[in-house]
């Protein structure tokens, strides 16, 4: 089953996937150097854009999230990644603002990626996409929102590497974003999480299918390398109290352990599970790709080592929030970046959020959370001016 | 919260705690002290209200005075409150978290009944008045008559509206009394630019702040510094 899927995944021509698209002919400065274009970005809007042009807001997706932030996934008709959050009457309220969400450049829905056709030589590109990073995302959003024809951005948010983007958003075009809230982020990414990253890439790697990257051209699919990826990243976007309350040592479908390799355990079960899911929506090389551009993020160097220096003179509103029991990003990151927004006399607000759901609470039905963001926008909204209806 | 001193009425919440619901956007009454401490405050002036509580000043402020206000605030529920209804607030610790300010950073900072909680207070006000053009600070006088009389002839720990908390748990670990204070601030770089000792309701005296009868009968004392210069 899971491999027809990933066949499903692998030949269809990204058009069929629902929603909108831009080419963007103009070719873009990479970091790494490489002027790369023309490229695709795949896109979902909600709501209206107001006649001023000022309730936009851009949302930012994770590592593995997409475009379908408040759609059924076209592939596993799972909902939206955040539609309880985005939506009429909800915290990104859609009968307010004008919600935008783009696939990361290096994505594999529908925004320009390593599986896609390379027109020089009518292959995937596979390894030789160039490297791309957290800017350079926020580049290719930064087109998409000058097609769009909108200057300034009330909000961006996002969690994880979302929150990565917004706070690159915010350090590249501070005067187009209003209001900015990284959730569960930091300016950069720790070597605990490179490290993580690195096993996740290993087990790819060492997959026999992948044969150098060009799997796609040979007809065959990384998927073990990929499910053990998912499934080593997947511990770290928990915590282990939400492990213990869902699963304990809680057997699967048995009475007692089978002496074998079997999943005995239900939580070895559900990490199969999550392993053998992902395969089906996301590509190997992609994931390759966009994990190496979190591992280089680091705002700090970029602006000579201090991090403070990123945010300069920032005209921005900033709502920090981090989760309590989040190892990945832990609230200490946050902290930092609160004292370098200080240090740049900074509009700043910054939250941590007591649950037990680790990382992944930014996806979950955390009331706090909900309450906190809806709390901050309507603050933002006052002081931009946006009355409730136009 | 239920604790009756000796022979004492029963207490109200303590400081801190008492500051009125922010209650998105009912017309709240303002405390007396966080009133005055608002008409100090010049209409548009950048504002730091450390110790913010639940943010009933830097709301009025923010409605009223249309100032561009932050707050720091320990706790994490009131900073979530605060946040919750449009403040810009940070949950922070005024000994930890102040030095990252740049001088200047703000027209205003106040630290509203907040000084003899902190670990350094003489590190705190020298950095309000770094950061800050002016800082407003009030604090509960210990040498209010109550809590002299209260001592001399209970012998226990004194407390008052102002000091709700038994000794063994109180977050007040620096009391010190109007004198004491401002002995402190002729010691340091700060500058008493002006000074109010309030009653028991908030209502402003008209003795000198700083002779020995302000420091009997005020209950607490409200401070405007500034830097030292030249």
């Amino acid at each position: 089953m899971s491999t027809l899927i990933s066949q499903r995944l692998r030949s269809r021509p990204d058009q069929e996937w629902p929603g909108h698209r831009l080419l963007v002919h103009e070719p873009l400065r990479l970091d790494c150097g490489v002027d790369f274009g023309p490229f695709t970005i795949a896109y979902q809007i909600y709501g209206t854009l107001n006649p001023d042009r000022t309730n936009a807001m851009l949302v930012c997706h994770a590592l593995t999230g997409d475009q379908y932030v408040a759609d059924p996934h076209p592939i596993t008709d799972k909902p939206g990644w955040w539609e309880t959050m985005v939506g009429p009457g909800l915290v990104l309220d859609t009968e307010r603002y004008f919600v935008i969400c783009a696939n990361v450049l290096g994505g594999c829905m529908g925004t320009t990626g390593p599986q896609d056709i390379n027109p020089a030589t009518g292959d995937p590109w596979a390894l030789s996409f160039p490297v791309i990073t957290v800017r350079d995302m926020v580049r290719a959003q930064k087109r998409l929102l000058d097609h769009l024809g909108i200057d300034s951005l009330f909000c961006v948010t996002g969690g994880s590497m979302g929150g990565m983007q917004v706070l690159q958003w915010a350090a590249s075009y501070p005067e187009c974003v209003f209001a900015a809230v990284p959730i569960a982020a930091a300016a950069r990414h720790s070597a605990q999480n490179i490290a993580f990253h690195e096993v996740g890439r290993q087990a790819i790697i060492a997959d026999p299918e992948w044969c150098g990257g060009r799997y796609l051209s040979l007809g065959r699919r990384p998927v073990r390398g990929l499910a053990v990826a998912r499934m080593a990243a997947h511990i770290t976007y928990l915590s282990e109290p939400a492990l213990h309350r869902k699963f304990g040592r809680n057997l699967q479908d048995r009475h007692a352990v089978t002496y074998g390799f079997d999943a005995d355990f239900q939580v070895e079960s559900y990490l199969r599970h999550q392993g053998s899911t992902f395969v089906d929506r996301f590509d190997a090389n992609s994931y390759l790709y966009i994990t190496r551009a979190m591992d280089y993020f680091d705002l700090a160097a970029e602006h000579g080592g201090s991090l403070a220096n990123a945010f300069k003179g920032t005209p921005s509103r900033f709502c920090i929030i981090s989760f309590t029991s989040d190892w990945l990003f832990p609230t200490s990151e946050s902290r930092e970046l609160v004292r370098a927004l200080n240090a740049a006399a900074a509009n700043v607000s910054f939250v941590e959020i007591e649950t037990d759901n680790g990382h992944d609470a930014f996806l979950l039905h955390e009331p706090e959370l909900f309450e906190t963001l809806r709390g901050f926008l309507t603050g933002c909204a006052e002081h931009r001016g946006l009355t409730r209806s136009w | 919260m239920t604790a009756v001193p000796d022979g004492g009425a029963p207490l109200r919440p303590c400081a801190v705690e008492a500051r009125p619901s922010v209650g998105g956007g009912a017309a709240t009454e303002l405390r007396h002290d966080l009133k005055l401490i608002a008409e100090m405050i010049e209409p548009g002036a950048r504002v730091l209200d450390i110790g913010c509580g639940d943010g009933a000043l830097l709301a009025y402020l923010v409605r009223h005075k249309g100032v561009d206000g932050r707050g720091m605030e320990l706790s994490q529920s009131g900073v979530n409150a605060c946040v919750g209804h449009g403040l810009s607030v940070i949950q922070g610790d005024a000994d930890r978290d102040l030095a990252a300010y740049p001088t200047g950073a703000f027209d205003v900072v106040v630290l509203s009944q907040t000084l003899q909680a902190t670990r350094e207070p003489r590190k705190v006000l020298e950095t309000l008045v770094r950061i800050g053009r002016r800082a407003i600070v009030s604090f509960p006088n210990f040498g209010f008559w109550r809590i002299r009389l209260n001592l001399l002839v209970c012998g226990r720990m004194p407390m008052s509206p102002l000091l709700a908390h038994p000794w063994y748990e109180t977050p007040n670990i620096h009391l010190c009394t109007i004198r004491d204070f401002v002995a402190m601030c002729d010691e340091i770089d700060v500058r008493v630019e002006r000074s109010l000792t309030l009653d028991r309701h908030g209502q402003p005296y008209s003795l000198d702040p700083h002779g020995s009868l302000a420091n009997l009968l005020a209950e607490q004392g409200v401070f405007v510094l500034s830097e030292k210069r030249g």
